[in-house]
């Protein structure tokens, strides 16, 4: 794979287009994780979409709607089980999720610390600034929150079927034609992927000499114009395609899932911990 | 620019999704009546193009990159309203998919950033190409614009977003729950980072793109503009050394500004919360102390702090007026041209370390194909 390879030339700094192609690649590489992991045998995988959906939704915004650490704690540590018992492995949440809104949240809440007006728990020495106990509440918030509601999203897109995803979305009543939408958008974004990948290496192929700032500017905006004009033809021929097939701007969605017992029972539980985490957390 | 869950509280975030959908359903019921049956296939590729745009690494003046949204590059090709489905389309697919912005968020995101953005975009191309052909210089200009304004009114509105939230929603103990700083740090603390690199990102890709099309494709500008002239494309290629030359209105508005300096020393009093050790001490400065606080007198003795400070630093120019220099006026022109003259060395020396930095990375024989 060309992306490999300009993945590994060892270089310290990777130029403008290989950084790209290899963050186009790395989505590509994402997605073909979740696919796997979509498939095994774990306790999400095997419940209904809806289920999970709703589910996930509610715990996110109980851990988001509460007043209280513990609780916030409390449901990261059942995200953590539910990882364990769908077979997500934890380095892939760690590496994916726990590290970078780590550092991102971490660097945003830090400042906070001292910022915050309240009761002094510590000094910090050499510069001698007050650390406040509301200060550090509030860091341990924003991290919990942010931390606890992005496991609960991706454990939701790595045990669930990208299309299933898109079906479910229609018991939060989102319209049809949004919901299509989603789905052929997503389905194009990997073309797209793929075709301004090769843009950009076609591009880098043909490169004799080292590019000054404009040049590249103008490199990645032509690539990115260029891609802008496929886009919108290939818009044309998929709706010839879509007329010559009948279609005439009305949407229909298979909707043919049905729940078993057990996902009634993984709603109930869902209902249960989410009710109990907003009623207590209130 | 993606607010991540637990920024926002949950009560924020419903008023935040309430307030977007009517743009939604607006622009779902325009885009039908003009696109029909087109609608699905036309939007869900141009929001599939909106995210992988989304992760474009541009490079920006001055040796660093950035990613864009791209709606301002939205706004102009499709309108606005398409513009506001696609790019929350894209939005979706990010919070969903890859974590990126938090789906209790996704109104929030797609209020600031698909509807302020692209309307906010298309208006401002608009007022600024005003009747412009399709193929000239100021639409690029206007493009670039736009993309880096309307980013900055994105930002300005998530600012404004995180800046309530500790004054409504803290405990008992008044820890803030959720984004911690009020509005005096919030905007601030967003628009820097806008203003210098997100915003050049977006005036980028918005000024760039504009200028590719004007070349291949100017049709595809018609939706911003349907009473343009094509016009006739001037190929506009830097002229080699004319860097300096291209600059020369910001140097003479520069040197004006700098020949206006003295026009300072005609402000009475002195600069509310400037003041040096010595003005605690002088009674007449007291006063205008005590007169710009509003009636407040300071402390009777400097505060210990400023006098450990004070004492840390002394400026070659103590108050824009060099000890060897008797005409204040003269003092501050000086002053001016000192100042100026040190950013420009900074600025240059800036731009040499990046080049060397950058020099490493353009070597097309060093890597691997």
């Amino acid at each position: 794979m060309s992306c490999a390879c300009l993945r590994g030339s060892g270089r310290k700094r990777a130029p403008f287009i290989e950084r790209t192609v290899a963050g186009l690649l790395e989505v590509i590489e994402q997605s073909a994780t979740a696919d796997t992991l979509a498939r095994a045998d774990g306790l999400l995988q095997k419940l209904d979409p809806r289920v999970k959906i709703l589910g996930t939704l509610l715990l996110i915004v109980a851990a988001t709607a509460s007043r209280f650490l513990w609780i916030v704690a409390a449901i990261f540590f059942i995200a953590v089980a539910l990882a364990i018992f769908s077979k997500v492995p934890l380095r892939l949440l760690a590496s994916r999720v726990w590290l970078g809104v780590l550092l991102f949240t971490g660097v945003i809440a830090l400042p906070s610390v001292v910022l915050t007006p309240g009761k002094t728990a510590a000094t910090l020495p050499l510069v001698h600034l007050a650390v406040t106990q509301q200060g550090l509440r509030s860091a341990a918030f924003l991290i919990s929150r942010a931390e606890t509601a992005a496991t609960l999203a991706l454990l939701l897109v790595l045990c669930t079927p990208w299309p299933h995803v898109l079906r479910a979305l229609r018991v939060l009543r989102v319209p049809v034609v949004f919901v299509t939408i989603l789905g052929m958008a997503h389905r194009y974004v990997f073309l797209l992927l793929r075709l301004a990948g090769d843009l950009l290496e076609a591009r880098r192929a043909r490169d004799i000499g080292p590019m000054n700032g404009a040049m590249r500017r103008r490199v990645a905006t032509a690539s990115a114009g260029v891609l802008l004009e496929k886009s919108l033809a290939l818009s044309g021929d998929v709706f010839s395609a879509m007329q010559s097939r009948g279609f005439t701007g009305e949407v229909f969605l298979l909707d043919d899932f049905s729940l078993r017992a057990a996902d009634w029972w993984a709603l109930a539980a869902f209902a249960l911990i989410g009710g109990s985490a907003l009623w207590m957390g209130h | 620019m993606h607010i991540p869950d637990g920024y926002l509280s949950p009560s924020t975030c419903a008023v935040m999704a309430a307030g977007a959908t009517p743009f939604w359903l607006i622009a779902l019921r325009r885009l039908r009546a003009l696109l029909n049956a087109r609608l699905v296939p036309m939007l869900s590729l141009f929001s599939a193009f909106s995210f992988v745009i989304m992760m474009f690494n541009l490079p920006l003046p001055g040796g660093t990159t950035g990613h864009a949204v791209g709606m301002g590059i939205g706004a102009i090709v499709l309108g606005p309203w398409a513009s506001i489905l696609a790019i929350s389309v894209a939005l979706l697919i990010q919070a969903l998919f890859f974590g990126d912005g938090g789906i209790t968020c996704y109104g929030a995101n797609c209020f600031n950033m698909a509807i302020v953005g692209s309307l906010g975009a298309y208006w401002i191309y608009r007022m600024l190409a005003a009747r412009s052909d399709l193929t000239a210089p100021r639409r690029i200009a206007a493009a670039a614009l736009a993309g880096y304004l309307a980013i900055n009114i994105s930002a300005l509105c998530a600012a404004i977003e995180f800046g309530i939230q500790p004054a409504l929603f803290h405990d008992e103990t008044g820890a803030p729950l959720y984004a911690p700083y009020p509005l005096s740090i919030a905007v601030p603390a967003m628009l820097i980072g806008h203003l210098a690199f997100a915003g050049l990102a977006e005036a980028v890709i918005s000024g760039g793109v504009v200028a590719y099309l004007q070349r291949a494709n100017p049709a595809l500008l018609r939706t911003s503009a349907p009473n343009a002239a094509i016009g006739t494309f001037a190929e506009t290629e830097p002229r080699s050394g004319s860097v300096w030359a291209a600059l020369r209105p910001l140097w003479i508005g520069l040197a004006l500004m700098m020949i206006l300096t003295p026009l300072g020393l005609l402000a009475a009093g002195s600069a509310w919360g400037e003041w040096g050790v010595e003005d605690f001490k002088n009674p007449d400065v007291r006063e205008q102390m005590t007169v710009a606080s509003h009636g407040i007198a300071p402390p009777a003795e400097p505060p210990r702090g400023l006098e450990k400070l004070a004492s840390l630093w002394t400026a070659p120019f103590p108050d824009y007026a060099p000890t060897f220099l008797k005409s204040a006026q003269l003092g501050y022109i000086l002053s001016a041209m000192m100042g100026v003259g040190l950013i420009i060395v900074l600025c240059l020396l800036i731009g040499w370390i990046f080049r060397l930095f950058a020099r490493g990375e353009n070597d097309p024989l060093g890597s691997p194909s």
